[in-house]
């Protein structure tokens, strides 16, 4: 394998996903757990950039890095005597890394399965997002989600705030 | 990939940039330190109180819409970029999905979920 400075990119933003979902996993301070977590998402967005796909980036650091964060962090601060836990490990282990072991072999399986030994295919169009922009609201493509996902994210948000004013 | 060299120079500096003071400051500044100087405060003033207290709930429901509208704004992009090429029943698609958050909008408004209590 030759170092190009697409590799090194590419090894920065593993280390940063990885190194992120380790302290994660293993820190006792939740909000702290809570910060790595953005550091793992954001290196999923340069990972994106890296298999060019630079709305999904866009989209990973809007979303992700932005308003899950934002919702986690404040998650905590609201709830009551959270920071009084220090547990990291709680009686449902068994049951998490049984699923994380489900979900891990499943993903590997797929990766393997697919792309072993060979390196993706056609290049991606310089007007993917207009393409994009196209299908979501072609009636053969992909209206029906689109419109649908208006309405789960209204559903979304009356159940928020009828749940939170109680 | 071009672009992207700006980004990754950016990022670079933005992990610079911070770290030189921290260091010059270590590096260069007198350490005599006393307990009157090490005392935890903020805006000048002592701390009162436990830091890690429960903040009011208000802040969750505005976290929440912002993460409505911000998934909204995902949505909306593509469409506004492809947006010269749309037909007519695409554009209208479009307006459907917006009316549809702005009644989310309407019905956070109405129910005082963005009034600070």
């Amino acid at each position: 394998m030759t170092i190009t400075p697409i590799t090194i990119a590419f090894f920065i933003m593993a280390a940063f996903t990885l190194g992120g979902s380790l302290g994660v996993v293993t820190n006792r301070n939740l909000f702290h757990a809570a910060l790595y977590l953005v550091l793992a998402l954001f290196g999923v967005a340069g990972l994106f950039v890296l298999l060019e796909a630079p709305f999904l980036a866009a989209v990973q650091v809007l979303v992700y890095v932005g308003a899950i964060a934002v919702l986690i962090t404040i998650t905590i601060m609201v709830t009551r005597r959270i920071m009084g836990v220090t547990e990291s490990v709680n009686r449902q282990w068994p049951l998490a890394a049984g699923v994380s072991a489900i979900m891990a072999i499943t993903l590997g399986f797929v990766v393997l399965d697919r792309f072993a030994g060979k390196l993706p295919v056609a290049a991606v169009p310089g007007d993917n997002i207009v393409r994009l922009g196209e299908a979501l609201v072609n009636y053969d493509a992909y209206l029906v989600p689109f419109e649908v996902a208006s309405v789960l994210l209204l559903a979304a948000m009356i159940g928020a705030i009828v749940v939170a004013r109680e | 990939m071009g672009e992207w060299t700006f980004i990754a120079l950016l990022f670079i500096i933005s992990l610079i940039l911070p770290a030189v003071p921290i260091i010059a400051g270590r590096l260069l500044g007198p350490r005599k330190p006393n307990p009157l100087k090490n005392s935890t405060y903020e805006c000048g003033v002592e701390t009162v109180g436990d830091t890690w207290v429960q903040f009011k709930v208000q802040y969750y429901i505005f976290a929440l819409v912002f993460l409505i509208f911000d998934i909204e704004v995902v949505f909306l992009y593509p469409w506004a970029v492809a947006y010269h090429q749309l037909p007519l029943f695409g554009v209208v698609a479009g307006i459907v999905f917006i009316v549809t958050l702005a009644e989310a909008l309407i019905y956070a408004w109405r129910k005082g979920a963005l009034e600070w209590v």
